[in-house]
């Protein structure tokens, strides 16, 4: 228990001037004293109550005493001086415990009554503590005010029991908790950050920024758990030695540092009978239900919002100063700026990002120098910004924002930043382009100059893909490709040719160019792509974000986590969407046999869910129609138990391996078709593909399953096996090309294998295997599987190394639970009338 | 002002990217989003094209593709963008302290007659 300590002020002429009470000596309360003091220093007596023992310090910057760039003198913002030279009352330690509206006394905690003409609230906020098993232990703090920092550093002090590095685990990370990490690292403790949300400060940032920020973090030996969630505080004799998240990961811990958010302090003016709903309840101007009483900062509520930012709290004092010496202005609201508060990472978020309805996203990635910008406009006006890496024109995009000026005179140039924006002609950036000396390098990556692309151009690279081929610039990176397209613009004019399609509209690469780049730069997430490639869009779009999650996990098989929400309902159901928003359910039957105990399963999952039709597909298999999403994961746990697994009838992967009855029993039949269907269908199930795939396999050349229009089909002949590839059924049918043909069933595994590689590895996503054989040529083909000796090996181990991690039946993990939240309704609402 | 907004759980029951249901008895099923920004929208969970189940399309920026069709559906608005023309009811929704709430009168006054 802190001693009271108290800084009486001079005596001053008693009677004369109205009593002003404030509860918080913090930056809210003294703010506004210093306010009405500029105003009229002789209307009020002022006594102010604090909570701590001491005198008024910078809040914000508890960061970098923390860091030890800075100590607390350096921090306090009124010295006992002030408190003195202005006649102000200081009682310190001593915390108001109640408010006597009728009588209009505050009591403190000693016993101490003062009374008052006008009250001042401004008790802040409080840290919200996770009611976590082990909550209360010691060594468990929050980061709020001197108390903590010290009990923070004397943990840092002290080391783990082991004489090692003491070890930090902070819970939150937002602005706070990142800033008690840093800290926390730089005092030597080894420190864990745990984030319920996939992002870092998910409230400021995007998911861009917010995966800039944990890799910078993750670099500087922090340990990042994203999607991380606390379940328990673990202690020792009273004190904490771990934190268990839900998941059962323990991580060991000396000290915690809770920093999941804060809440309005408003205990006091709610005990006291003045109107409290998320914050105590003001009015413009930052007048409480009680004329008599006025509150300002954090534990207000404004206009609905509550604030927890310094910038809103100068704004609100100015109001409530204004009103306390009778020239009322009023307070409408505050924009608010953020900005991340440890050396050397530069971070910036302010106003609205979240884009929507006439809102354009400018988008600016500069991954060599790991800068991500991102400015919303709407209807002609800044509304949000992000920056991250750069954040020199914080400030101006900021002012923009506040004011809300017309910017339509400067858009083009808005994301390049201020200098660049008011550089009046050069707002138009190929008016910029076209000012860069002929010696400036475009290139970074290939050190290619403005004279050389541009007579690169002028020899007949009349598109961006002719230029990058003939000089190469832009063809590493991409980061030049506007300046590129700027130069061929001024260059030609109207005759610059439109090279191939991009992937989507937020890149201007195309699919051959990601997949590579993905390979060539290692990018192992799609944030990292989207930020690597520059591009447009700040979380990319429906068509891009499957195709990327595709070639990710094509390229990294084993390593790269499939990221659900990028997938298309049908793979992230593991089922088909029917019309009607219910799902069919197709089970696996290897080669399409099938046998009564399936059959039976089959017959019962139809009648215990009511399914209202099953049908026998073209796949040679049976497609059980009209399941509910709620439905799903009890349908596979049945079709499981009677051993059957996913069908992967909704993916872009293998689908089915359809067969003929072969020579087992066909007087026609070659070979045992059906085997060697099975024995495929076995290799090939659970493959993600760029597109859907179907096999086939005939037994003799009267093709009954119908080979030739499959993507790889065999024709079982007297003397082996003919191979098939590009065929597909559909809009525009397209019979196979033979590919080639050989002996034994092994050799057909293998080219089967090896094929399905190549094209997983080369084709474009959603291109089966028909278009891209057109587009690439059969002899492209045939030139990758057979050039070389040892192609169709390579590429089959390739492809069954992938499998190994891919054959997992969906069905049972998620009859299992897995992902149980997809399936599963948050709630069902039932109107009084329907409670029966 | 309480009384008018109902709860509907925590805001961590939904993961940035997605979405989840909730079916109103004698009503219109609703679909809440949660995108990449960490904000939180709801919308009736039927495309104005063909009544596609939205809250299962892919979420990116403040826009659902729906997964039957692909039209593209503004979170913010519920209206159909691009060359598409068409609008679902969005649903009022506010976020307090980590707890999501929707407009009482826009859940069950939604009502099939």
């Amino acid at each position: 228990m802190n001693a009271p300590m108290s800084f009486e002020g001079a005596a001053r002429p008693a009677g004369t001037r109205e009593r002003l009470v404030v509860i918080g000596n913090g930056m809210a309360g003294c703010r506004a004293v210093e306010e009405i003091l500029a105003r009229d220093p002789a209307r009020y007596a002022v006594t102010i109550f604090g909570a701590e023992p001491r005198v008024n310090y910078n809040r914000i910057m508890l960061s970098p005493v923390l860091a030890g760039e800075k100590t607390f003198d350096d921090i306090v913002i009124n010295t006992a001086a002030w408190y003195q030279d202005n006649g102000i009352a200081l009682v310190a330690g001593d915390p108001v415990v109640a408010i006597d509206r009728e009588k209009q006394v505050v009591i403190a905690q000693s016993g101490r009554s003062e009374p008052y003409d006008r009250l001042l609230i401004a008790t802040g906020s409080d840290p919200f503590i996770i009611p976590v098993p082990g909550h209360d232990l010691a060594g468990v703090v929050t980061f709020r005010d001197l108390d903590d920092v010290e009990r923070m550093l004397a943990a840092a002090e002290k080391g783990a029991p082991d004489g090692g590095k003491g070890r930090a685990v902070v819970i939150g990370g937002g602005l706070l908790g990142l800033e008690a990490a840093h800290g926390l690292s730089l005092r030597g403790m080894q420190v864990t950050v745990v984030h319920l949300m996939p992002t870092l400060m998910e409230r400021q940032l995007d998911e861009a920024a917010g995966w800039l920020l944990k890799a910078e973090l993750e670099r500087r030996g922090q340990t990042i758990l994203t999607g991380g969630d606390t379940g328990e505080i673990l202690g020792e004799g009273g004190h904490v030695t771990a934190v268990r998240l839900k998941d059962g990961r323990e991580l060991p811990a000396d000290i915690v540092v809770m920093a999941v958010g804060i809440r309005p302090a408003t205990g006091l003016a709610k005990a006291a009978g003045l109107d409290v709903e998320r914050g105590i309840l003001v009015d413009d101007h930052m007048v409480t239900s009680d004329p008599a009483v006025l509150a300002v900062g954090e534990c207000v509520q404004h206009r609905g919002a509550c604030y927890g930012l310094v910038a809103p709290l100068w704004d609100m004092c100015r109001a409530l100063a204004d009103h306390a010496t009778g020239a009322p202005s009023g307070y409408a609201g505050s924009v608010t700026s953020t900005k991340l508060k440890v050396s050397g990472i530069d971070l910036f978020s302010a106003g609205d990002f979240s884009g929507g309805d006439g809102a354009e996203d400018i988008v600016m990635r500069d991954a060599a120098r790991g800068v991500y910008k991102r400015v919303v406009v709407k209807e002609n006006r800044l509304v949000g910004a992000v920056l991250y890496g750069d954040t020199a024109d914080g400030s101006w995009y900021f002012d923009l924002l506040k004011k809300g000026e017309d910017i339509s005179d400067i858009r083009e140039a808005l994301i390049f930043g201020q200098a660049f924006a008011s550089g009046g002609a050069l707002a138009d950036p190929n008016a910029a382009v076209a000012a860069l000396s002929d010696d400036a390098e475009i290139c970074g990556c290939n050190g290619v100059s403005k004279g050389a692309i541009v007579q690169t151009i002028r020899e007949g690279a009349c598109s961006l893909d002719a230029v990058r081929s003939q000089c190469k610039a832009s063809a590493s990176c991409g980061s030049c490709t506007g300046l590129v397209e700027s130069l061929l613009a001024l260059t030609l004019g109207d005759d610059v040719q439109s090279g191939p399609k991009s992937v989507c509209k937020c890149t201007s690469f195309t699919h051959d160019d990601v997949r590579r780049l993905i390979v060539e730069k290692e990018l192992r997430a799609i944030p990292q792509i989207l930020q690597e490639l520059h591009w447009t869009t700040p979380d990319g779009c429906a068509s891009c974000r499957p195709a990327l999650n595709y070639y990710l996990l094509c390229a990294w098989p084993g390593e790269y986590e499939d990221d659900q929400k990028s997938r298309f309902v049908n793979e992230r159901m593991h089922a088909n969407i029917q019309k009607d928003g219910t799902y069919s359910v197709v089970p696996r039957m290897w080669g399409g046999i099938t046998s009564p105990k399936d059959l039976r399963a089959i017959a019962d999952v139809v009648e215990k869910y009511d399914a209202p039709m099953v049908k026998v597909t073209g796949g040679q298999r049976l497609d059980i129609f009209g399941i509910r999403k709620e439905d799903l994961p009890a349908v596979w746990a049945d079709l499981n138990a009677a051993g059957m697994v996913s069908g992967h009838a909704y993916g872009k992967s293998l689908r089915t391996v359809k067969t003929c009855v072969g020579s087992e029993w066909c007087r026609f039949g070659t070979q045992d078709s059906t085997g060697l269907g099975v024995k495929i269908e076995r290799m090939t199930w659970g493959s993600w593909m760029p597109h859907k795939f179907k096999i086939a396999v005939s037994g003799c050349p009267r093709n009954c399953a119908e080979a030739t229009i499959k993507d790889f089909g065999v024709v079982c002949v007297d003397s082996g096996y003919e191979l098939h590839v590009g065929g597909n059924g559909g809009i525009k049918v397209r019979a196979t090309d033979l590919l080639c043909k050989v002996a034994t069933e092994a050799e057909a595994m293998d080219v089967c294998a090896a094929f399905i590689q190549l094209y997983r590895e080369q084709a474009h996503y959603l291109e089966r295997t028909a278009p891209w054989i057109e587009r690439v040529g059969l002899d492209h083909v045939k030139a990758g599987l057979f050039d070389t000796p040892d192609a169709v090996t390579r590429l089959a181990a390739r492809f069954r190394h992938s499998q190994q991690f891919m054959q997992d039946d969906p069905w049972a993990k998620r009859a299992a639970g897995e992902d149980a939240e997809l399936h599963q309704h948050l709630a069902e609402v039932r109107p009084l009338e329907f409670v029966s | 002002m309480i009384g008018n907004w109902l709860d509907i759980g925590p805001v961590d029951q939904i993961a940035p990217g997605n979405a989840r249901t909730l079916p109103v008895r004698g009503g219109a099923e609703i679909a809440v989003f949660h995108t990449l920004d960490g904000n939180f929208y709801a919308l009736v969970n039927a495309c104005p094209h063909k009544q596609g189940p939205l809250s299962q399309g892919i979420v990116h920026g403040t826009v659902v593709t729906c997964p039957l069709h692909n039209w593209n559906i503004s979170l913010k608005t519920g209206e159909a963008l691009g060359d598409d023309k068409g609008c679902v009811p969005t649903i009022p929704l506010k976020v307090d302290a980590g707890r999501i709430y929707l407009l009482r009168e826009a859940v069950v006054g939604r009502r099939a007659a």
